[in-house]
């Protein structure tokens, strides 16, 4: 635990909307986050992503829970544990970025930036100098002088990011920050806040509905639907191994596998047949495994599909096959793939895995 | 020149320029009856304008009781009658300014006509701030006085500008009633020497004159409103 950079506990948060009716946005929600991950919260809009998310630097006070950034408890006990001056203190150390950037727009792109380390100890001098520096971070430095409007969205959200790590933060929150840009802004601001996490170790939160940005970036995942949390863990397991629905449709690649497995209605499998995942490093070459399979052990398998996705700069090929034989034969066939440095997942009739 | 006013608006050249009745004056009088309410009334709403943005339910200081308390005073100032107001307000102008007659008389109750209403106006520019602005700021460690002063007030002012353009040329609108007071100005000429003489000429001219008036109000306004706007080009 002492690891933790983030430490959400049983969070609630319940909105009043009328004299009786109650939203309850977020359902016991408990999140941990160790220094420098990227965490991937995925989910449809209104699962509470946002507001639970917001609980981190109480723009969002939960009804319930106890949050803990850096070894200090914000909030605990259904109340503020900390002074207001000491919480604005507190997130000048947690960035946040957000999907319609909110600069302000009648000051400069500089002046933005600049207003984000009002409070700090810096001269005024200095101030302006570190601001430049951060603008030149996100390859803005020529637009100093320029107003938000200006710019292009894939732009102001660099300024955004900017603002946002003038005060040195160790977190960064990202709230759908790339929901609103191009494809290809949207993989210049990843692409930006992977570097960030590993030149400067941020922590960052990547809030999100696009499988492809946490795919890209995140080695965590949680995936939320109606204010809970249904899963979460290393992003390569759930990826690979998604146990509930929704994150079935989430993580896309094993969406058209599971696809293409149901339309062969695994009902149908033989008693001497079985049905694998294999998961290896995209780097390996898939049709040895096989005809390597048939030579050593006799075994046969056959495809039904096939994929290779990009984790994290780290292709991953995926295949699901059905593996003919006796028993003996089915083992056999198991162990030639795991010395292949080959994951093996069996699937019941289901399209359930059994690690 | 002087021959056809002296042909077509005969009255208006017999009031003269300056003198208790003249033109001079009467217009000098019209200034100083704008001026200077909206420099009191202004802060007065500026300040009650920015209460009510920061202390309503969700707001940035949340404070049910000021905003309530706030709230109803603009409400009650806003709906009593303006021409009632001056008679209303009598003592309290005897106690501030020493007199309940004149032209400087006139200056609390049009500052207490024009608070409430230019109060609005600021509430409604303020809330036109996006309040992921508000977020965005209070993300980074912006005090409460960070976001009124560099987030509300200043992403706001091109939208305050306007406000501030149409209160001024209601509140020139308020000082033509001020005449009830013995406040002299525009209006007053245009009733009391135009109307009630059958000088038609006089108000012809009294009424040009406020309009000219409310014109530079405007053309200012949207010049500076365009000047200090970076957003919406």
């Amino acid at each position: 635990m002492g690891t933790n950079i983030i430490d959400l506990e049983h969070i609630d948060v319940t909105f009043q909307t009328g004299k009786n009716e109650t939203v309850q946005a977020v359902k016991d929600v408990t999140l941990q986050v160790e220094k420098g991950d990227i965490y991937g919260v995925v989910g449809y809009s209104g699962a509470g992503k946002s507001t639970l998310v917001r609980t981190i630097n109480l723009l969002q006070k939960p009804t319930a829970g106890k949050i803990t950034v850096e070894g200090e408890v914000l909030f605990a006990d259904h109340k503020q544990q900390i002074s207001n001056d000491k919480l604005q203190e507190k997130r000048r150390n947690i960035g946040m970025i957000f999907q319609h950037f909110n600069l302000l727009n009648e000051t400069t792109v500089l002046d933005n930036v600049m207003f984000a380390l009002k409070h700090s100890k810096l001269s005024d001098d200095e101030v302006e100098q570190k601001s430049l520096k951060l603008l030149d971070l996100v390859g803005l430095k020529d637009k100093a002088d320029a107003y938000p409007v200006q710019l292009s969205g894939g732009e102001q959200q660099r300024v955004a990011i900017a603002r946002a790590l003038a005060n040195d933060p160790e977190i960064l929150i990202s709230d759908e920050a790339t929901s609103a840009l191009d494809p290809r802004n949207t993989n210049q601001i990843l692409d930006l806040l992977k570097d960030l996490n590993e030149k400067l170790g941020l922590t960052i939160i990547l809030i999100t509905h696009e499988m492809d940005a946490v795919k890209r970036v995140a080695n965590k995942i949680a995936v939320m639907q109606h204010g809970v949390i249904i899963e979460k863990g290393e992003l390569r397991k759930i990826f690979l191994q998604p146990q509930q629905e929704l994150t079935r449709q989430f993580v896309g690649g094993s969406l058209a596998a599971m696809d293409t497995l149901r339309s062969m209605d695994l009902g149908t499998l033989k008693d001497d047949e079985e049905l694998y995942q294999l998961v290896y490093s995209g780097n390996s070459v898939v049709e040895p495994l096989i005809i390597g399979l048939y030579k050593q052990t006799g075994v046969e398998a056959s495809m039904i599909y096939g994929n290779v996705e990009v984790l994290g700069n780290v292709p991953i090929g995926m295949l699901f096959v059905i593996v003919k034989g006796t028993p003996e034969q089915r083992d056999a066939a198991v162990k030639f793939f795991k010395d292949q440095d080959v994951e093996v997942t069996k699937i019941d009739d289901r399209g359930i895995w059994h690690d | 020149m002087t021959e056809f006013f002296a042909k077509y608006f005969p009255n208006v050249v017999q009031l003269g320029w300056s003198g208790d009745s003249g033109w001079g004056t009467s217009i000098g009088q019209t200034l100083y009856m704008t001026f200077w309410p909206a420099v009191f009334g202004g802060i007065l709403g500026m300040l009650f304008g920015v209460i009510l943005v920061v202390t309503k339910p969700g707001g940035i200081m949340e404070n049910r009781t000021l905003f309530s308390i706030s709230d109803k005073i603009v409400s009650l100032f806003r709906a009593i009658p303006f021409i009632i107001l001056l008679a209303f307000i009598a003592p309290v102008t005897q106690l501030i300014v020493g007199t309940q007659i004149g032209t400087t008389a006139a200056l609390v109750p049009l500052s207490l006509g024009f608070f409430p209403f230019y109060a609005r106006q600021v509430q409604v520019a303020l809330e036109s701030v996006n309040y992921g602005k508000i977020e965005a700021a209070q993300a980074i460690g912006a005090t409460n006085s960070d976001i009124i002063f560099d987030v509300y007030l200043r992403e706001a002012r091109s939208e305050l500008v306007r406000v501030t353009t149409v209160s001024l040329i209601s509140l020139v609108g308020l000082t033509a009633m001020a005449g009830a007071v013995g406040a002299g100005g525009l209006g007053n000429t245009a009733i009391a020497y135009g109307y009630d003489r059958f000088c038609n000429d006089i108000t012809i001219v009294a009424t040009l004159l406020v309009l000219v008036l409310v014109i530079i109000i405007q053309l200012v306004g949207d010049v500076l409103a365009k000047a200090v706007n970076h957003q919406n080009r």
